[in-house]
């Protein structure tokens, strides 16, 4: 216990680092699949085939993989980044924001038939029917997958320690290495910083829920 | 078609619309994987490093090339097949002890156990056994593997069997079976045979996560995929990256199609009588996807015989007559 105590200092920077990482590429993330959910319901053949080839693909790819190729191929190809952070962050988005989509187009598509049917036969535009019918309904159908899309989120972020990255797994590394006896101690500390950010987004995911539990 | 959701059947301007964004699209699309393509000839990524799959080099033939591979692939899915079913057993486990408890003392450990399990990341697991507990690599990617899916196993098949119709258990219990012996004999094999495609789902993960392996140094497929590139050069990277991840991608891709055929046939034949899976969320099945639904009883027409069962009144065609008709009638 005094161990970690001792190296609270550490854990806690590793914790901040697991925190920037999750909340960057997060929103990053969400912004990339939000438009990826668009394109996969889009009246335009070709962006839907888009879509559905980018969400096949990345989501049957393992996240280390990912991060392999930014880190050991990307450089062959032309493209150079700072390593640590930002090649997190790039292989963190790519990877969450297919399960975003996903998250986003099952809540469109949990959507009624008649409810689109009936939004246009009252006579509202397109613009119209999306904004003040669809997307509200799909909202609420999609906001628990999404949460538990941002759980797994913040807990791939330690993927990273594999890849120049110092967070919260990394830090456990270094701190078993430096207190070889205290490895337990380290071990339940670090568990508990992620605990941390994941339960209570677990107890939020069922308080919405319950919330917006609806009829259909 | 999704999208069949959101639009109306297309007139004819919206057809024309359609075709010219379909082929302004598709132009776009071709001519940035051209340049894509373009970029990569003028780096030389075509040239004679490819040759290393077929030709060999550095006095390997191509044998010992996609045999190393071969033998990457073995690992990661040797890890995978100790992992997976012994995943199961516990996670099996965890779930009747859960259901069939009749004391809190015995329902709580496993309950606490599992939500810390699912909370914690699988590459700390590792972690904590290659270095904490100082196992071998194979074993500490199973163990991490084996702790993460075994707690993410019980809250499927938990769902699942919360989703079962209360009947089941009555009948079990009524003709004098304990509570365990009726989620072990009754509640637990409709329960697995729902959630079929959701575990399988979880092998997908369980397979990507073997890759976490080379973080440990675990020599899995991905890692044979790096000492490859070592040995034939910084140039035959790019080559191993597309064969290891091709890999993957196929294994996996295989894998979630069989979880989809599963689901679709599951819901043609009905498992059950009409069980539909419940949807997995953080915290347990999500209320208004439950099956007989909640939403759709409780929602605002509870306890109408019609819409409360999830039928609508049908419609019948009204008999139109216009003068003249005489005795015809007409569908409107």
């Amino acid at each position: 216990m005094g161990t970690f105590i001792e190296e609270f200092g550490t854990i806690w920077g590793a914790f901040l680092a697991t925190l920037s990482l999750t909340a960057v590429s997060g929103v990053l993330a969400f912004a990339w699949g939000t438009v990826l959910a668009v394109m996969r319901v889009s009246p335009v053949g070709p962006l839907r085939t888009f879509g559905t080839g980018y969400v096949e693909l990345v989501r049957n790819t393992p996240l280390t993989v990912m991060f392999f190729f930014w880190v050991f191929v990307a450089p062959s190809l032309g493209f150079v980044l700072p390593l640590g952070f930002w090649i997190a962050v790039i292989a963190m988005t790519l990877y969450t924001a297919s399960f975003v989509c996903e998250a986003l187009r099952s809540g469109v598509n949990s959507v009624g038939m008649g409810q689109a049917e009936a939004a246009r036969s009252i006579g509202l535009t397109f613009g119209q029917t999306l904004s003040q019918v669809v997307v509200p309904q799909a909202w609420r159908t999609a906001i628990p997958p999404l949460i538990s899309v941002l759980i797994a989120h913040t807990k791939n972020t330690s993927v990273a320690a594999g890849f120049a990255y110092f967070e919260l797994v990394a830090s456990m590394q270094r701190l078993t290495n430096k207190h070889p006896t205290d490895g337990i101690v380290i071990f339940f500390g670090i568990g508990l910083m992620y605990l941390v950010i994941t339960i209570p987004l677990g107890l939020l995911a069922a308080r919405i829920e319950r919330k917006v539990a609806f009829a259909r | 078609m999704s999208g069949s959701i959101l639009y109306d059947a297309p007139g004819p301007r919206a057809k024309r619309l359609d075709r010219t964004l379909n082929i302004v699209f598709s132009l776009a699309f071709v001519a940035v994987a051209a340049w894509i393509g373009y970029a990569f000839w003028q780096r030389d990524i075509f040239n004679d490093r490819w040759a290393v799959l077929w030709d060999g080099a550095l006095g390997q033939s191509p044998a010992d090339v996609w045999g190393s591979l071969a033998k990457g692939l073995g690992r990661t899915l040797l890890a995978a097949a100790i992992a997976a079913p012994v995943a199961i057993l516990i996670g099996g486990a965890i779930a009747i002890l859960r259901r069939g408890a009749t004391t809190r003392w015995v329902s709580m450990p496993p309950t606490v156990l599992t939500e810390l399990a699912r909370g914690l990341p699988v590459l700390l697991l590792m972690f904590l056994a290659k270095f904490v507990f100082g196992w071998a690599f194979l074993w500490s990617v199973v163990f991490g593997l084996v702790v993460y899916n075994a707690a993410v196993v019980a809250e499927i098949l938990r769902a699942g069997l919360a989703a079962l119709p209360r009947g089941q258990r009555e009948a079990g219990l009524s003709i004098g079976l304990s509570p365990m012996r009726t989620t072990l004999l009754i509640e637990l094999p409709q329960a697995v045979r729902i959630m079929l495609p959701a575990l399988i789902s979880q092998l997908v993960v369980l397979l990507k996560d073997t890759s976490l392996g080379f973080i440990i140094a675990y020599e899995e497929l991905l890692r044979t995929m790096k000492l490859n590139s070592e040995f034939f050069g910084n140039e035959s990277r790019i080559v191993f990256f597309t064969v290891g991840a091709g890999i993957y991608i196929l294994i996996n891709m295989s894998v979630s199609r069989l979880a989809t055929f599963v689901e679709r046939r599951l819901r043609e034949r009905g498992g059950g009588k009409g069980l539909e899976p419940p949807e997995i969320g953080p915290a347990g099945p999500i209320p208004q996807s439950g099956v007989g639904g909640p939403a759709r009883e409780e929602g605002a027409h509870a306890g109408d015989p019609m819409f409360g069962a999830g039928r609508r009144p049908e419609s019948r065609p009204i008999p139109q007559r216009r003068p003249g008709d005489g005795e015809r009638r007409g569908r409107p």
